[in-house]
């Protein structure tokens, strides 16, 4: 199914140079930092003390609030501090810093889950940890348990990866395609929907091919792969709604609320794996990639990995790093140290040297309205810039600035490099600060 | 292995995202140039050798006015975004060759400092400084600024200057109009960019091809030209290609009603332009007292534009839906 009509888009440099190599265990650091702030929700509170000896899959911090998900931890070994740190999101997260014992051994706690109800099924899948791995990082349970439930009846998997650099999900796609068609038809068989699509852009034929051997081989006919253009940002989770149904969904609306289920690729395969294993979520595929790495690859990492020690499994930095970022070149986020540690959401490493991480100079706009044409939503960046220039709340609204979604392409296709992605996000910001008042 | 780690608080920490395209505002206006290249070597071919020194001049002088305000007032250099060279090199084209260069000097003074750098520098002149130059060039020399050498075709051992097609035409006198293919070519007199036809349309079709610029307001512009005159001659097909070669109507089409600093943002708006500049030009060549409108077309929708993009501003396009 294709219904043939599609959201302004650009083109990126691909850069998947990682695309092609199997994935590779990376050995057990001599110390994991383990952050309570995995999910878009409430952090978490430690269950640990400090000098506790902890085990794989065991849980280390959980919250009571609605919107959170449980921490596991990803190795063996004895807490050796819990410490605040100054992470990757701007703000201050706790860590939890564990020397490992390089005997991995598994946590009691891991036992593959009993379900006889849908209520069973939400709290496994809270159990799990699981968080929307694409980068979202929001609490799947609470997305797999929409209050309409009985009005949704698709689901849709997002495989897109549209980000330059990244080849983690492709990999996964082709290494551990049974763990996704697992994920699917339970993710399909509990929420009873109907259809179910799995979007990927279409420079990835070897997990179409792959998913399609597995979905004709298992003789699923209500699950189907889906190719999507191979442009950015193809794998934004409203515009992978329109492009496979044709539905625009607006800021702040749900896929729920228009009878969708969406979830990334990887969080629908670890969750397959997990009611397989009853292992949490505790080891991701991360792409590390850049100018400033020796061995670009994708490695398995224990989450609390900390990037230095990646980095060292990939041959080392081969110039000084300038700039290191978290996930995808796009809508990654910077980080300030090589001591942070990946998340459950990171799907990648970036480090790039002295010429790439240059942030370009600005110069003075030239109403090309390049950015307007690369919005997929069709909206005024340069007019946002201005507006917020002048804190002007009211044009910023009449603009919709809220309908942006931060995807970056028009600040990566403006010729005076101008920051308008950042410009938008600040705008958001005023205009919610004015909200409140 | 030693371990190199804690490159910590040394690392660039800046917003996404963190690649950005090649393009950049001097490969804009480069594009521009090379696409206004067959046009100049056209005129060269037209006109003779003085117009390869009237382009130098204005070229420079622009790019050298620019410097030195930039100089004198402290701000950052910007003559590296080739947006000033663009501008000379049109002032060139919207002059007769034989204009005394220290006019073309003059007229790139008026565009750069007066029209462009007060009101900011790039991107903040409200009206097209080349456009706006060509008019206050012809306004204060009227006599230099209408003598027009004759294409080398026509020029004789008795005559150097002569009418250009539209003079003529203004002038009644239809029967001494220059074939249509020699419109085309640009076999005619006229200023030393504009003439011909062909040569612009390549340039143009080049810029829309690389994307620096939207088919929509030449199409618009040149539409219009051509339905009017179409109509207004008793449809006849003959004067309507005639009014699309004659004068500045290609030049003003391609390269000065596309400037993106002064023309609606959005496809609608670029519409309404286009089609504003095609009535306005036809108005003044069939009624005015001038016999050709190109520029004054150009200089008063530059003025609408603001109230055109008012007009028609979209806020919200989900896909296929757009919300006012």
């Amino acid at each position: 199914m294709s219904q043939g009509k599609h959201l302004p888009s650009i083109l990126v440099p691909h850069h998947k140079n990682t695309a092609g190599r199997e994935t590779e265990v990376m050995p057990i650091p001599d110390v994991v930092r383990i952050s309570m702030s995995q999910s878009i929700g409430a952090p978490c509170k430690p269950l640990v003390q400090k000098g506790d000896y902890v085990k794989v899959g065991q849980k280390i911090g959980d919250s009571d609030a609605f919107i959170s998900a449980p921490v596991h931890s990803s190795v063996s070994g004895t807490v050796k501090d819990i410490v605040p740190f100054r992470g990757s999101m701007g703000g201050t997260e706790t860590h939890i810093v564990i020397e490992t014992d390089k005997e991995q051994a598994v946590s009691e706690e891991v036992k593959i889950p009993e379900i006889n109800s849908f209520d069973d099924f939400i709290k496994a899948v809270r159990a799990s940890g699981m968080v929307g791995l694409g980068g979202a990082s929001f609490p799947t349970y609470v997305k797999l348990s929409p209050k309409n439930l009985d009005e949704c009846d698709t689901l849709i998997v997002n495989g897109a990866e549209c980000e330059p650099f990244i080849t983690a999900d492709n990999r996964m796609m082709v290494e551990q395609g049974q763990d996704v068609l697992d994920g699917v038809k339970i993710i399909m068989e509990h929420l009873d929907l109907k259809k179910g699509y799995i979007g990927i852009e279409e420079n990835k034929p070897d997990a179409i091919a792959n998913l399609n051997r597995l979905i004709e081989q298992e003789g699923l006919t209500n699950v189907e792969t889906f190719k999507l253009q191979s442009r950015y940002p193809k794998g934004a989770e409203r515009v992978l709604v329109y492009e496979v149904t044709g539905k625009v969904m607006d800021a702040g609306v749900l896929p729920a609320q228009l009878g969708i289920i969406l979830d990334n690729v990887t969080t629908v395969a670890e969750l397959g794996r997990y009611f397989r294993t009853g292992m949490p979520l505790v080891r991701k595929r991360v792409t590390v990639d850049g100018d400033a790495v020796n061995d670009p690859k994708n490695v398995f990492a224990p989450i609390g990995a900390q990037i230095a020690d990646i980095v060292d499994f990939c041959g080392g930095y081969k110039a000084e790093p300038k700039k290191i970022v978290m996930g995808g070149p796009m809508m990654g986020r910077a980080t300030n140290s090589d001591e942070s540690p990946i998340m459950k959401n990171t799907g990648s490493l970036l480090i790039f040297g002295q010429e790439a991480a240059q942030v370009k100079e600005e110069t003075a706009c030239i109403n090309c309205q390049r950015c307007h044409s690369a919005c997929p939503f069709g909206l005024m960046p340069q007019i946002f810039a201005e507006a917020y220039e002048r804190r002007d709340v009211d044009r910023l609204n009449k603009f919709r600035v809220m309908q942006c979604m931060g995807c970056g392409s028009c600040s990566f296709i403006c010729p005076a490099r101008r920051p308008l992605a950042m410009t938008n996000t600040l705008a958001k910001g005023l205009v919610k600060e004015a909200m409140k008042k | 292995m030693e371990k190199t780690r804690n490159f910590h608080d040394k690392l660039i920490v800046s917003s996404a995202p963190h690649i950005v395209t090649d393009s950049d505002t001097t490969k804009v206006m480069g594009t521009v140039l090379l696409a206004l290249l067959p046009a100049f070597v056209a005129g060269v071919y037209v006109f003779g050798g003085r117009v390869v020194l009237l382009a130098i001049a204005c070229v420079i002088s622009a790019v050298g006015f620019e410097w030195l305000y930039n100089l004198i007032t402290h701000k950052e250099q910007t003559i590296g975004d080739l947006s000033a060279a663009v501008t000379g090199l049109l002032i060139a084209f919207n002059v007769p060759a034989s204009l005394p260069i220290w006019m073309g000097v003059l007229g790139s003074f008026v565009a750069i400092v007066v029209v462009k750098q007060l009101y900011g520098g790039i991107g903040k002149n409200f009206v097209n400084p080349a456009i706006t130059a060509r008019i206050f060039l012809f306004i204060s020399f009227s006599a230099q600024m209408t003598t027009w050498p004759l294409p080398r075709t026509a020029a004789s051992a008795d005559a150097v200057t002569g009418p250009t097609p539209l003079n003529l035409l203004a002038g009644g006198e239809t029967s001494k109009l220059p074939s249509n293919m020699e419109m085309f070519l640009g076999f005619i007199g006229g200023s030393v960019g504009e003439v011909s036809a062909l040569a612009l349309l390549i340039g143009g079709i080049f810029l829309i091809w690389r994307k620096v610029i939207s088919p929509i307001i030449p199409a618009a512009f040149l539409g219009t030209v051509f339905v009017i005159a179409f109509l207004n001659y008793g449809f006849s097909l003959h004067m309507a290609i005639f009014h699309l070669c004659a004068g500045g109507a290609m030049l003003g089409a391609f390269f000065m009603a596309t400037d993106y600093v002064t023309t609606p943002k959005l496809p609608m708006g670029k519409l309404i332009f286009g089609i504003g500049c095609g009535v306005i030009t036809m108005a003044i060549r069939i009624w005015g007292s001038y016999p050709e409108g190109v520029s004054f077309s150009i200089l008063l929708m530059n003025i609408c534009t603001p109230l055109i993009n008012r007009l028609t501003y979209k806020y919200y396009c989900g896909g296929g839906k757009d919300e006012k």
